[in-house]
């Protein structure tokens, strides 16, 4: 416990120390607050272009963040060698990986709360602007807390796409880790496509293969709960928790394989 | 009988090479050896020989195509028995965002140190290296040398009773590599067992109490200084001011070779077990001076060379298979 805790320190003290990390955050911040501006020009408009805007901005941003870390979560240690003295010491691969993928863990948390305070305060600036009868057009209040449930689950989505650059790249390369998370993170938004491709007439062959893919990526859309928050309609707690449970368990998944990768790496 | 530290039996690592159709290089072929508690055992060997490797293989960073090693009786393959070890890398790098304290503080975590307990050793250990004013410094800004410090210090973060070297000297200045030189002994005046790796025969000869001798990745010889070097006069070497034809013709008799340096200075070297006081007298009564006179003995290098020259890895794969 208390190596898996100083490994995923020492992560987390990595990313805050890289530039990228800050740039990443602020380029997305600055989205998030150009998205009032938006909102003044389509004026008469709901406050949901906004909402829109702010929960693509974190997504998106979180995800840059999540690949562009992710990959080099092992990749670059192993690259440049700094694996030898760590593994040296008394820390058993799995529990290393672990530490690493909490440590990333760590950080996309730190993200998404920053992203989710800008995105409030950016709202709650729209709020005071718009005079009240135009606020009572809106299908839901500015400050919705259901706000939280979207980004919530968009973090679970992060920790997914985390694992899966974890796994890549406990063998490959960083650039390759990259090209190929980012490729399973925008095929995972159609697993449920795939899983009905029978109803478009698609033959035998054509739907086990879709139906085994569909089996192995992501289901993303899953996590996808913004626009129900966003037209104030119903997130169901039970989609929720089992979006939840899903996105734990892939993870594991990921952590779990990377593992039996991992242990059998020599490092050169 | 005290339990041997390190027990490697036939231990063997094949890489595989070639992108298309791998096929296995032996790095490693069969090397058995073991190192007894307090030791100082040195792994010597040209370029390429497999020291690396079998450090590596020690440490759990590689995995053997075939046999064993144990430290303190634990298998390499367990975490377990790490916890006594201490290892610097070749040429080691370590994260370079951090401070060389952050750094200790990490590793003496990694060995099941409390964060106190780390700093405080590592504040010490940098001390020691000759780093302590550059433990807030990162590590990114240090140069070459303080990293290699640097590696010597995490290597002995937990204060463990194996200590592991992948050429320690390397990278160092002169000062540098005397202060290694008298950490590894001092280490052994604790009572710790080193391993180390080393291209530098020197070193090896002062510092260890058994070597090993690698080339092609195959042991070559193995024992104590006294065992491999031949500490008895081989052969005698004279400097002689001043010599003539005569004297000149006279030492050639004795089977002497000489090298004329300049006009009547001439060096001899005189072979075998001959005894060099005639010649002396020969030199006197012919009126030439006696510049230098002495001894030749077996060095450590002697052996060295003896044993890695003309050492040829065989065909790829298919040694020690068949
Ligand atoms: N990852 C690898 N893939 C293929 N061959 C390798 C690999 N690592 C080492 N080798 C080969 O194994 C042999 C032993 O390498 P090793 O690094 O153990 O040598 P060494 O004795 O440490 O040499 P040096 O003195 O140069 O450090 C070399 O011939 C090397 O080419
Ligand atoms: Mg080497």
């Amino acid at each position: 416990m208390g190596l898996l805790r100083a490994v995923a320190l020492n992560t987390f003290r990595e990313a805050v120390r890289d530039r990228v990390f800050y740039n990443l955050l602020l380029f997305a911040v600055l989205l998030v607050g150009t998205s009032l501006i938006i909102g003044q020009l389509a004026a008469g408009q709901d406050v949901k272009i906004i909402k829109d805007l702010g929960l693509a901005a974190s997504l998106l941003f979180g995800v840059g963040i999540a690949v562009f870390l992710g990959i080099q979560l092992v990749a670059r240690e192993v690259e440049r060698r700094s694996v030898h003295a760590t593994l040296a010491k008394p820390v058993s691969r799995p529990v290393f990986l672990l530490g690493k993928y909490v440590g990333l863990l760590l950080t996309l948390g730190v993200n998404i709360t920053v992203m989710a305070v800008a995105l409030f305060a950016v709202l709650a600036v729209y709020q005071s602007v718009t005079p009240a009868g135009v606020q009572a057009t809106w299908t839901a209040p500015a400050l919705d807390p259901r706000l939280l449930i979207a980004l919530g689950l968009i973090y679970v989505e992060l920790a997914v796409v985390t694992g899966v650059a974890l796994l890549f790249s406990t063998y490959s390369s960083a650039l390759l880790s990259a090209t190929f998370t980012t490729a399973i993170w925008v095929a995972g938004h159609f697993v449920g496509d795939l899983r009905t491709v029978e109803q478009i007439g698609a033959s035998g062959t054509t739907v086990w293969v879709a139906r085994l893919v569909s089996w192995v990526l992501p289901n993303l859309a899953l996590f996808d709960v913004k626009a129900e928050v966003v037209h104030g309609l119903p997130v169901p707690a039970g989609q929720v928790v089992a979006a939840v449970g899903y996105g734990a368990a892939y993870g594991a998944a990921m952590w779990l394989i990377a593992v039996a990768i991992f242990q059998r790496r020599d490092f050169k | 009988m005290t339990e041997p530290v390190i027990v490697v039996d036939r231990l063997t690592k094949d890489y595989p090479v070639g992108f298309w159709r791998p096929r296995p290089y032996r790095a490693l072929d069969a090397l058995s050896l073991e190192v007894a508690p307090g030791e100082v055992f040195g792994c010597l060997g040209p370029n390429g020989a497999g020291k690396s490797t079998t450090l590596k293989l020690l440490l759990g960073l590689v995995t053997p195509t075939s046999g064993t090693a144990h430290i303190f009786g634990r298998p390499v393959s367990s975490v377990a028995s790490r916890e006594r070890v201490g290892f610097l890398p070749e040429n080691p790098v370590f994260y370079d965002y951090l401070t060389g304290e952050e750094l200790l503080t990490y590793f003496g975590q990694l060995c099941g140190l409390r964060a106190s307990e780390a700093r405080r050793r590592g504040t010490a250990l940098l001390d020691r290296v000759g780093l302590g004013a550059e433990r807030r410094l990162a590590i990114r800004r240090y140069s070459k040398g303080m990293v290699q410090r640097l590696g010597v210090a995490q290597a002995l973060v937990q204060d463990p009773d194996l200590v592991i070297l992948d050429e320690p000297m390397s990278g160092l200045d002169p000062i540098g590599r005397r202060d290694v030189r008298a950490l590894i002994l001092s280490l052994r005046d604790e009572g710790k067992t080193v391993l180390f790796s080393s291209h530098i025969l020197s070193d090896a000869e002062t510092l260890c109490s058994r070597v090993a001798i690698l080339a092609a990745g195959r042991l070559q010889a193995l024992g104590s200084m006294t065992d491999l070097v031949q500490f008895s006069v081989r052969a005698w070497e004279l400097l002689l001011d001043g010599v003539d034809a005569t004297l000149e013709h006279r030492l050639r008799e004795t089977g002497a070779t000489m090298t004329t340096l300049s006009p009547g200075r001439v060096q001899v070297h005189l072979p075998g077990t001959q005894p060099p006081e005639p010649l002396l007298q020969w030199a006197n009564g012919a009126g030439a001076r006696v510049l230098a006179l002495q001894p030749v003995r077996e060095t450590l290098e002697d052996v060295f060379l003896k044993h890695v020259e003309g050492k040829r890895r065989d065909v790829p794969g298919t040694t020690g298979g068949a």
